[in-house]
């Protein structure tokens, strides 16, 4: 086997060991926003050293094209994560804490109905006069 | 080249294993991050079988998934919320 051949093997087994790391990510972790957290990132690096194999193994056919596809990964894999951690977070879904109330571990239920709103309260009097 | 088909059939296998967490997932995001997990891997497994078989070809379409998977994210994150603005 090449040089050329090795490197892309390796690069390849980089890239199926963090896509495991993001697989495993997507299971041990707690709630939505560990779970994007782990696949946003580990996710997206094993996506480039699959493609930095790919373009290794393929030589200068394809390259532009794994160039383009690379950066196009690496800039729109974190924005998705991104938009779909922001509207959980506007839908008023909680961040887990470690036992901090509602104390959910991997497997949880989704609590059965978001806590209603608090109402908001009744505007204070202002004082008649400055403390006269 | 042999090692990048294996490594294309290990990220097969592994896209597979994030389709529970597409069942199950409590809400609707933990379904779009395990889709675009999965969309990630696809894409990356489109570029290993075009090494593979020395078919550059196959590259147009892995870009044009890339870009799909990017528009489901945002489409799904846009609308699951009321006012839409994500970005």
């Amino acid at each position: 086997m090449t040089g050329g051949g090795l490197l892309a093997a390796g690069l390849a087994v980089g890239s199926v060991a963090f896509t495991l790391v993001a697989v495993v990510g997507l299971y041990r972790l707690p709630d939505l926003y560990a779970r994007a957290h782990a696949t946003s990132k580990a996710d997206t690096l094993g996506a480039l050293l699959g493609l930095g194999a790919a373009g290794v193994a393929l030589g200068g056919e394809g390259s532009v094209k794994l160039v383009l596809l690379a950066v196009f990964l690496l800039a729109t894999a974190p924005t998705a994560a991104h938009a779909v951690v922001r509207a959980a977070h506007d839908q008023g879904i909680d961040p887990w804490t470690r036992g901090a109330g509602h104390g959910r571990g991997p497997d949880a239920e989704p609590e059965p109905e978001p806590e209603p709103e608090r109402e908001p309260e009744p505007e204070r009097e202002p004082d008649g006069g400055a403390g006269g | 080249m042999d090692a990048l088909l294996f490594a294309a059939a290990a990220l097969v296998v592994l896209g597979l294993g994030a389709l529970p967490r597409l069942v199950r997932g409590p809400t609707v995001g933990d379904r779009v991050v395990a889709v675009n997990a999965l969309g990630t891997t696809t894409v990356v497994v489109l570029a290993l079988v075009a090494a593979a078989l020395e078919e550059p070809g196959f590259l147009d379409v892995a870009l044009v998934y890339a870009l799909l998977n990017f528009l489901l994210s945002i489409g799904l994150a846009k609308f699951a919320v009321e006012r839409g603005g994500v970005l």
